[in-house]
């Protein structure tokens, strides 16, 4: 092909940039969508944890890379009270706050930096937040408003949590991502200021990359810590976010060089990342799971019969193969397998639509009784196409004598509509915060959550009183069994049908290595390079 | 000319009053406050709940959240971003050079491409050439933007790699803003190959964007063209023994512009319309893709700003336009 002046001049530019990309270790990285700011504790999702938590900040504990396990991180070690009420944290000596040209710490991390990144999100009348009203949604959500007595300062280095009850997650509460610790001292300087705001647009960490620059829906840019406190986690110089919102344009952009690391492909874009020579795309079981909900407080839901002849008329390996186009696992229990705890000896009620209509018939539910079975407007982690799921269930039901209506809302009134409880069946998800077992067993099907996520409205006493047990106490392997016998119990009431966990892909180019697929969905790059 | 000026300006007033009245009500009507978008399938803790709606003052009747509305524009204050807590006009600012430095390169090239291929196919009427443009044209028209965008993505950036895939500028150059403008930013900046880069990126997205008012005007072009074409004037210029070339661009395309002038006025507004998607194909960060984004997370003081500032650069367009046509022509100047 002849090639004009012009488009040689155009393509020697081009050239030029990708050379000398190549001198500095850079990293740049398609993320899906801007951050709300970088103040992580007013935030609830994926894209303002990755932007902020991940990079500019550290927590008390942290999750091991690829894993659910929290492991020190700002906090060296702790010590729990035999109660199992009271945390000791021991702080990291030698610790720097990030100095940027619009902060420069005098002094490392201390006591007094944990007291005024917990005190801010427990106590309304704090002076920053006076001065900077917000709210923390993901700590009140994990009940750590209510649950945290007091916290002291017992010499600088280290800080006493004192807990009202006994909550064996508490550690791992405090290694999720809104839990980012402050510096004191900026806030300080920002309060004097008075740009208390600015904690939001300029943040200020400990954390393995130093904030440079955000323009909004374009780029965040971030250079290397070399002051990190865990050196050799830091082997990137330069860490780019290019914000693109449309997944296709993020897996052409992959394949074209111009970023090394993507999320969430599109399932049709798989086949042609993982035919690309020069790409990997590695895949994680999915820490979620997405079910199907039975409002058990309205009729027929309200026999057990009826929910388990449902539940064994759900083809759900066809559902697998149509609606995750083979990209998910058949799900069992009410929790993925990846989550300690996950009873293996529970099998799944076998595919019988004959089995199915005569239970139906034996509850008295009488052929073509009509129910409606909600389906969600958007798509989610933990299901690609709810429509195209509620379709297949209706044909699946239809074959039992079950005639479904399919009933869709807008998001957020779909949520609202199902807290009050006015769907019969319903499909929803959850995707794990803490990698704790009551994050699914407490959360999604306890007696407590019956007004919020526990959307089937089951209380079943014999399980509540198994999943608040293993709440109360700290030794892991009492609390496995007593969730052990939580799963077996909620597999034989059947109050919700598990249908899939979604695999994760995480397509990068070959030269980025060291990246290990979080569980959470977390993107971090600690400890990766691109060579 | 004056008591012109003064009508035109008093239809001003009810037009926006108009449009913050519909904004107002039309984002509230979509289900969902922006505390419950943010938890998604999370519980919300009602005391929470309570305490963030207080706080954004969503608790208030909603009479009274427009009339607050209303006094904080009186004020000349645009309000707060809900999720980034950014002042709109701030975000306003940053995201608008990028819109309009995109719908000018889509406009210059839908006019420069338009008007050729509108005079060639008026000048070898009836002829293949002529079906040839015409047939294009219509098929711009009816071309969806995302289908489009990913098409000339697929082919030129991923297939042949002569173009970016999407973003104002390769990621390497850090380029400080000044203007907004990338292409001035570029200039401004000392960073070599910057400016071509940044050229490289706008190539895609402007003929994306610019395909369905090159359609327009290609064939607008044309129709004027033929009806000129036809006038008596020309037939004149060319007994006198003009050059084809003067006759069709002096005598010919000059009058033919008029109409076609008026078209382009017309497509600023499908040039904002279409940027919204074309900046979500291109990731191209303008107010498109902040308005969409913020449709989705209810931040009501973007949607309810961010529109009303862009109606009223699409209002002040017209009334430059109304002024000028006023100018132009006197019989309209004097109309009650």
């Amino acid at each position: 092909m002849r090639m004009s002046p012009l488009c040689k001049a155009l393509l020697t530019a081009g050239l030029l940039t990708s050379a000398s990309f190549a001198h500095a270790n850079n990293l740049v990285y398609c993320s899906e969508g801007s951050p709300g700011g970088f103040d992580p504790g007013q935030y609830t999702t994926g894209t303002d944890f990755d932007a902020a938590s991940e990079t500019i900040f550290n927590r008390l504990a942290e999750f091991e890379r690829g894993g659910t396990k929290a492991q020190p991180s700002l906090a060296s070690s702790w010590d729990i009270s035999e109660d199992g009420l009271t945390y000791t944290f021991h702080l990291r000596e030698g610790v720097k706050f990030h100095s940027t040209d619009y902060f420069k710490p005098t002094r490392d991390f201390n006591a007094d930096d944990v007291l005024f990144t917990y005190q801010r999100m427990l106590d309304r009348n704090h002076p920053f937040r006076q001065a900077y009203p917000s709210e923390f949604p993901y700590f009140t959500d994990m009940g750590l408003d209510k649950n945290i007595a007091k916290i002291e300062k017992t010499d600088d280095m280290t800080v006493v949590f004192t807990l009202n009850a006994v909550d064996a997650a508490f550690v791992q509460n405090l290694a999720m991502s809104f839990a980012a610790i402050h510096s004191a001292e900026y806030a300080d300087q920002l309060l004097k200021a008075g740009k208390a705001a600015e904690i939001n647009q300029k943040p200020i960490g400990t954390g393995p990359f130093v904030f440079s620059r955000y323009q909004k829906d374009a780029v965040i840019r971030f250079k290397g810590n070399t002051q990190y406190w865990a050196p050799e986690q830091v082997k990137i110089d330069n860490l780019i976010f290019s914000i693109n919102t449309d997944a296709s344009v993020r897996a052409q952009k992959l394949r074209a060089g111009e970023c090394h690391v993507t999320l969430n492909p599109r399932p049709a874009d798989l086949q042609s990342l993982q035919a690309d020579k020069n790409l990997n795309v590695p895949t994680e079981p999915g820490y979620n799971v997405g079910y199907i909900a039975y409002n058990v407080t309205r009729a027929p839901f309200d026999k057990r019969e009826v929910r388990q002849a449902l539940d064994m008329a759900v083809n759900k390996a066809a559902i697998i193969d149509a609606v995750y186009q083979g990209a998910g696992q058949l799900a069992v229990n009410g929790m993925p397998p990846t989550q300690w705890s996950y009873d293996e000896s529970i099998k799944d009620a076998a595919y019988d639509p004959e089995k199915a209509k005569e239970l139906l018939k034996a509850a008295g539910v009488k052929e073509g009784t009509e129910i409606t079975l909600w389906a969600m407007p958007v798509q989610r982690p933990y299901n690609p196409n709810a429509r195209l799921m509620a379709e297949m269930l209706q044909n699946d039901w239809a074959k039992v004598g079950i005639k479904a209506r399919i009933v869709s809302y807008e998001w957020g009134e779909y949520i609202k509509r199902a807290h009050a409880g006015e769907h019969d069946a319903m499909l929803i998800g959850w995707t794990g915060d803490n990698g704790d077992p009551d994050n699914w067993l407490g959360t999604l099907y306890g007696c407590a959550s019956v007004d919020g996520n526990n959307f089937s409205k089951w209380c079943d006493s014999e399980y509540d009183k198994l999943v608040v047990a293993a709440k109360r106490v700290t030794d892991q392997e009492q609390r496995s069994e007593l969730y052990r016998q939580a799963q077996v119990v909620l597999k034989r009431e059947v109050p919700i049908t598990p249908i899939a966990h979604s695999t994760v892909y995480q397509p990068m180019r070959s030269s980025v290595k060291g990246f290990q697929i979080s569980p959470f969905g977390r993107n971090s790059f600690i400890g990766v390079s691109n060579d | 000319m004056l008591s012109f000026i003064a009508r035109r300006l008093g239809l001003l007033i009810p037009t926006f009053f108009g449009v913050t009245l519909l904004t107002f009500a039309l984002i509230r009507l979509i289900p969902g406050d922006p505390v419950e978008v943010m938890m998604g399938e999370r519980r919300v803790d009602p005391e929470m709940h309570a305490q963030a709606m207080e706080r954004l003052g969503l608790n208030k009747p909603l009479y009274q959240q427009y009339f607050d509305y209303i006094g904080q524009l009186a004020s000349g204050n645009l309000g707060e971003s809900l999720r980034s807590r950014e002042s709109v006009w701030n975000e306003f600012l940053t995201l608008f050079p990028a819109t309009v430095e995109l719908a000018l390169a889509a406009l210059l090239f839908a006019g420069t491409l338009g008007l050729i291929a509108g005079v060639v196919a008026a000048l070898k009427r009836g002829t293949p050439l002529d079906h040839g443009v015409m047939s294009i044209a219509l098929t711009g028209y009816s071309m969806p933007i995302f289908w489009w965008g990913l098409l000339l993505i697929m082919f030129f950036s991923v297939g042949l790699g002569w173009t970016p895939v999407s973003g104002r500028i390769d990621l390497l150059y850090d380029i400080p803003p000044v203007t907004g403008f990338m292409l001035i930013d570029t200039l401004l900046s000392d960073e070599p190959g910057a400016f071509v880069d940044a050229l490289r990126h706008l190539i895609l997205p402007a003929i994306v964007l610019g395909t369905i008012p090159l359609a327009v005007i290609a064939r607008m072009t044309r129709s004027a063209m033929l009806e000129v074409l036809r006038e008596d004037y020309i037939r004149t210029a060319r007994a006198k023994g003009l050059s084809p070339t003067r006759v069709v661009f002096v005598h010919g395309l000059r009058n033919a512009l008029i109409p076609v002038l008026t078209v382009f006025g017309l497509q600023v507004g499908t040039l904002l319309a279409g940027a919204v998607l074309t900046e979500t194909i291109f990731s191209w960060p303008g107010i498109g893709k902040w308005l969409i984004e913020a449709i989705g997370a209810r931040d009501y003081p973007v949607v309810q700003n961010g529109i009303l500032l862009i109606a009223c650069l699409v209002i002040l367009v017209n009334f430059t336009v109304d002024i000028l046509y006023g100018l132009a022509n006197p019989r309209i100047r004097h109309q009650k």
